[in-house]
């Protein structure tokens, strides 16, 4: 585990909402191109840690450290700006706009138009425009629903609506992806779909963090996982090493077929 | 086939606004009532005002009680500028447009702070405050005596000094307007906006700075209300405060949602039903009421708005696009893209 | 001791306008916490309730006929606002209401025209209007009856909401209406009542106003207005705090006439609301755990 190969370092994260602490100094390392998950029964503290991580929460101490920025303080778009973008549980698509459109909206970081330019529709805005075009369409295309891109976002079912927001999401160029649940509400052949989609785009470089109640896609997809309970971190390893730990079955495991019918 | 393909997300086709355009520069050439200019002279006005509300309102999700305050605002600078400095009315407009998006600016920042609505509030008690200023600050204003004898535009030598030919400058400046506001909705700006609107969680996730966003269509909105402020002091030569005062903000405000704010488009809608409907009513009401006086017709107006939000919430533009769309109904009618606010489609799920 | 009759002068003329703004207030903060509405309407209920009365006066009846009649008129013109405007829009979003609230304050505004007319009108004070001399400060009896009534209400208010079952009903509302459905209270029904009642308040601020200020069609949305800037001010959460706001509005507004001048008193209550909003959203008075705004 070399220093350099880390790419998100959570060191000591802390949230106390009142006098109730959700996430409990929790530390990690992310590695480069690893798909990393986080797990845990409800109310583990998994949802908060993760709006620490985005910016969506402020974190009470602690710190988050990606690459050489501290995200630690930041607000979203500002976290966005460097690299780390995020999916949603409940999915959050722009309801108002084509699929197409809204993946257009995630490359938005990569484009320079502003309020004047595109008000004159200078050349070079046109040409910006066709470039995001393309980019978007490529995005639509790894994830397999080009097809759709004409399409009013709403009108897709919820499986597409799943891999929109991560073509959405890649379409910013981010470095690292952060999934809130990906397979909630999803059948088996949509979550084989999805999972074919996030190894593949491991293979051209991104990292993954996800959080996660299916534990078949967990110890399928994932090369490392961090076991939480209570808002504690309790374990962390390889999906071997934590089927292996009594203590984390005990803990987690053991609750698995309540979790299974949330999921 | 790259430009085909832009085309298939922005597929609104030229033809409607090109026959707008054409049948409305050509129609002094069959009318010849300067009553009848007047009145288009006024839409335009106020289309451009609604123009940068719309932008506002419609792809920022924010209301502003007060815009009356940036047409006051463009007005007084015009006057001030040309009137008392003698200088040319292309710089009072300019000033007008720095110092709107600046005022903008200065109001913005603070209120786009604060989570919830409450641009409509600052702007309301913003407004009341320059409003109350245009009368006490005599000196630069004349106070509620107005500002007297502000002087014509003329662009190289040509005065327009008419109301045919002012009809023609103020239509050239709406359709000016209109493209560069159309520009700016098919564009990353655009659906930076629309996503504000749509999810601002997931705005905020793919690096959209909503603040400076909202920001932006504020200022852009305050320059629209100045220049067409620049416009109406050149076209009457005189103003006083009571032109900009919160009854006039709350005219554009009920015009852009008349016409709906969805779209662009609706500005004009809006304008020309608020200034037709209120001549209309100032003939045919007297008539069963030769009483009536003063202001009745906002009795008409008040009701049209609350109706319009419980029964229309987008507005009348939309029903003039169906009664269009069925003259071409061969196109294929796509969903509007620019479709914002009011019934969104709700999505699968348990979407929030 | 000129400079010091001056200041009982000012005070006592600010107590008056702000015990008008207290009245209006008190049913902007009714309606805001039971129903979460913002009623920008809220002044034209003043302006009913000041045209009304002078009309029944006018017709023959006795001066506390008219006050009730005319009261109960505007109740009945409350109740009617609410489900012809406010129900059927009640799942809209927070702006939409505001602008529906404003496009009834306008249409009220229409049909006080075509009804009364634009001249202004007036009212005879309600007892003799001899000034009362009072530390060497001149008091108006009208002045009196403001303050006193807008006292009365204010602890019929507190009475209302901790000691009798509607009240509590009401309250109830406000905290949960969830927890209030299944105890059996039905929130719409509250919302109807606070409304209409809320418009009854509004009208007693415009009738107690008129032999101060006089009564057109248009005097509703100043008042509406600064009653607004008072709640926001004081805390739009609960009524005593809105109170304190309308009488720190009325003092401030007072002060500001008699020693700067007249027009600078709308510049002062405004750019309270717009520090007030930016530094305190919550109001100077309210507790901080506000549950709205």
């Amino acid at each position: 585990m070399t220093r350099e190969n880390v790419i998100l370092k959570v060191d000591n994260l802390t949230k106390q909402f009142g006098g109730v602490i959700a996430v409990n100094e929790v530390s990690f390392d992310v590695k480069k191109g690893e798909i990393f998950a986080v797990i845990g029964p409800n109310g583990a503290g998994k949802t908060t840690l993760f709006n620490m991580i985005t910016g969506v929460l402020p974190s009470t101490s602690g710190q988050v450290v990606f690459e050489n920025h501290k995200l630690t303080g930041k607000k979203p778009y500002q976290i966005a700006k460097i690299g780390v973008t995020r999916t949603f549980q409940n999915l959050e698509v722009f309801s108002n706009m084509t699929v197409i459109e809204n993946v257009m909206t995630g490359a938005h970081l990569t484009m320079k138009t502003n309020l004047f330019t595109a008000g004159l529709r200078l050349p070079m805005v046109v040409k910006e425009e066709r470039k995001t075009m393309e980019k978007a369409m490529e995005c639509l295309e790894r994830v397999g629903i080009a097809h759709l891109a004409y399409k009013m976002s709403p009108t897709l079912p919820y499986g597409s609506q799943r891999l929109l927001e991560i073509a959405r999401a890649a379409a910013s160029n981010p470095k690292l992806i952060l999934l809130d649940e990906p397979m909630a509400g999803l059948n088996s052949e949509e979550s084989r779909q999805l999972i074919e989609v996030i190894l593949k785009m491991r293979e051209d470089g991104l990292t993954f963090v996800f959080v996660e109640h299916d534990m078949e896609t967990v110890m399928s997809m994932s090369d490392r996982i961090v076991v939480m309970d209570n808002g504690v971190k309790i374990g962390e390893g390889t999906p071997e090493e934590v089927y292996q730990n009594p203590k984390i079955v005990a803990a987690y495991l053991g609750d698995e077929e309540e979790d299974t019918v949330y999921a | 086939m790259e430009k085909k393909d832009l085309k298939k997300i922005y597929h609104n086709s030229p033809a409607g606004p090109i026959i707008f355009t054409v049948l409305l520069f050509l129609m002094p050439v069959f009318i010849s009532s300067n009553y009848i200019f007047t009145i288009f002279i006024m839409i335009g006005f106020y289309a451009l005002v609604c123009n940068g509300m719309t932008m506002l309102t419609g792809f920022a999700g924010q209301i502003s009680l007060g815009q009356a305050t940036f047409y006051g605002i463009g007005a007084y600078s015009s006057a001030i500028v040309t009137g008392t400095y003698g200088l040319s009315p292309w710089i009072g407009m300019i000033a007008g447009m720095i110092l709107g998006a600046l005022i903008a600016l200065i109001v913005g920042i603070p209120t786009f702070r604060l989570k919830g609505h409450y641009l409509a509030l600052a702007t309301l008690g913003f407004g009341i405050i320059v409003y109350t200023s245009f009368k006490e600050m005599k000196d630069l204003t004349g106070g509620s005596n107005g500002f007297f004898g502000i002087p014509t535009i003329n662009l190289f030598g040509f005065e327009f000094n008419n109301d045919l030919r002012y009809f023609y400058l103020v239509w050239v400046f709406v359709m000016i307007g209109l493209i560069f506001s159309r520009n700016i909705i098919h564009s990353r700006i655009g659906r930076a906006l629309r996503s504000i609107e749509g999810s601002e969680v997931a705005s905020d996730a793919v690096g959209v700075n909503i603040m400076n966003y909202k920001l932006q269509a504020f200022m852009l909105s305050a320059m629209f209300a100045s220049l067409s402020g620049s416009l109406l002091a050149h076209y009457v030569t005189f103003i006083n405060p009571e032109l900009f005062g919160a009854m006039t903000s709350i005219y554009f405000l009920l015009m852009v949602i008349i016409g709906g704010s969805s779209s662009i488009w609706g500005s004009i809608v809006g304008a020309a039903t608020y200034v037709l409907l209120g001549e209309i009513l100032k003939q045919l009401v007297p008539m069963f009421l030769p009483s009536a006086g003063g202001e009745f017709e906002i009795m008409f107006f008040g009701i049209l708005l609350v109706v319009t939000l419980i029964y229309m919430p987008n507005g009348l533009y939309p029903q003039f696009e169906k009664l269009f769309s069925k003259f071409k109904k061969k196109k294929e009618k796509v969903q509007p893209p620019l479709q914002v606010g009011g019934d969104r489609v709700a999505s699968g799920g348990e979407n929030q | 001791m000129e400079v010091h009759s001056q200041v009982i002068q000012l005070l006592f003329s600010g107590l008056t306008i702000g015990s008008i703004y207290a009245l209006i207030a008190i049913g902007f903060v009714i309606i805001y916490n039971v129903t979460g509405v913002l009623n920008l309407a809220q002044g034209e209920f003043a302006m009913f309730g000041a045209l009304i009365s002078i009309s029944l006066i006018n017709a023959g009846l006795p001066l506390w006929a008219a006050v009730i009649f005319s009261m109960l008129i505007v109740s009945v013109i409350g109740a009617l606002f609410e489900r012809t405007a406010i129900h059927p829009a009640r799942k809209s979003s927070v702006p939409t209401l505001i602008i529906i609230t404003i496009g009834c304050s306008i249409a009220f505004r229409g049909i006080a025209i075509l009804i009364w007319g634009t001249q202004p009108q007036s009212l005879q004070p309600f007892t003799d209007n001899t000034p009362i001399k009072f530390l060497n400060a001149v008091l108006l009896p009208q002045s009196i009856w403001s303050i006193g009534i807008a006292i009365l209400i204010l602890f019929a208010m507190i009475y209302f909401f901790n000691k009798t079952f509607v009240g509590k009903a009401l309250t109830a509302c406000v905290v949960n209406p969830f927890a209030a459905r299944l105890m059996g209270i039905n929130p719409e029904k509250m919302s109807l009542l606070a409304i209409s009642a809320s418009a009854g308040l509004g009208a007693l601020a415009g009738i107690v106003t008129s032999p101060i200020s006089g009564a057109s069609y248009d005097m509703g949305m100043m008042l509406g207005l600064k009653a607004f800037v008072a709640a926001v001010v004081g805390g739009l959460t609960n009524a005593p705090a809105a109170i304190a706001g309308a009488f720190v509005i009325g003092i401030l507004e007072s002060f500001t006439e008699g020693l700067w001048s007249s027009g600078a008193k709308d510049v002062v209550s405004f750019s309270m609301l717009l520090l007030i909003l930016f530094i305190k959203p919550e109001g100077l008075f309210a507790k901080a755990s506000g549950k709205r705004v």
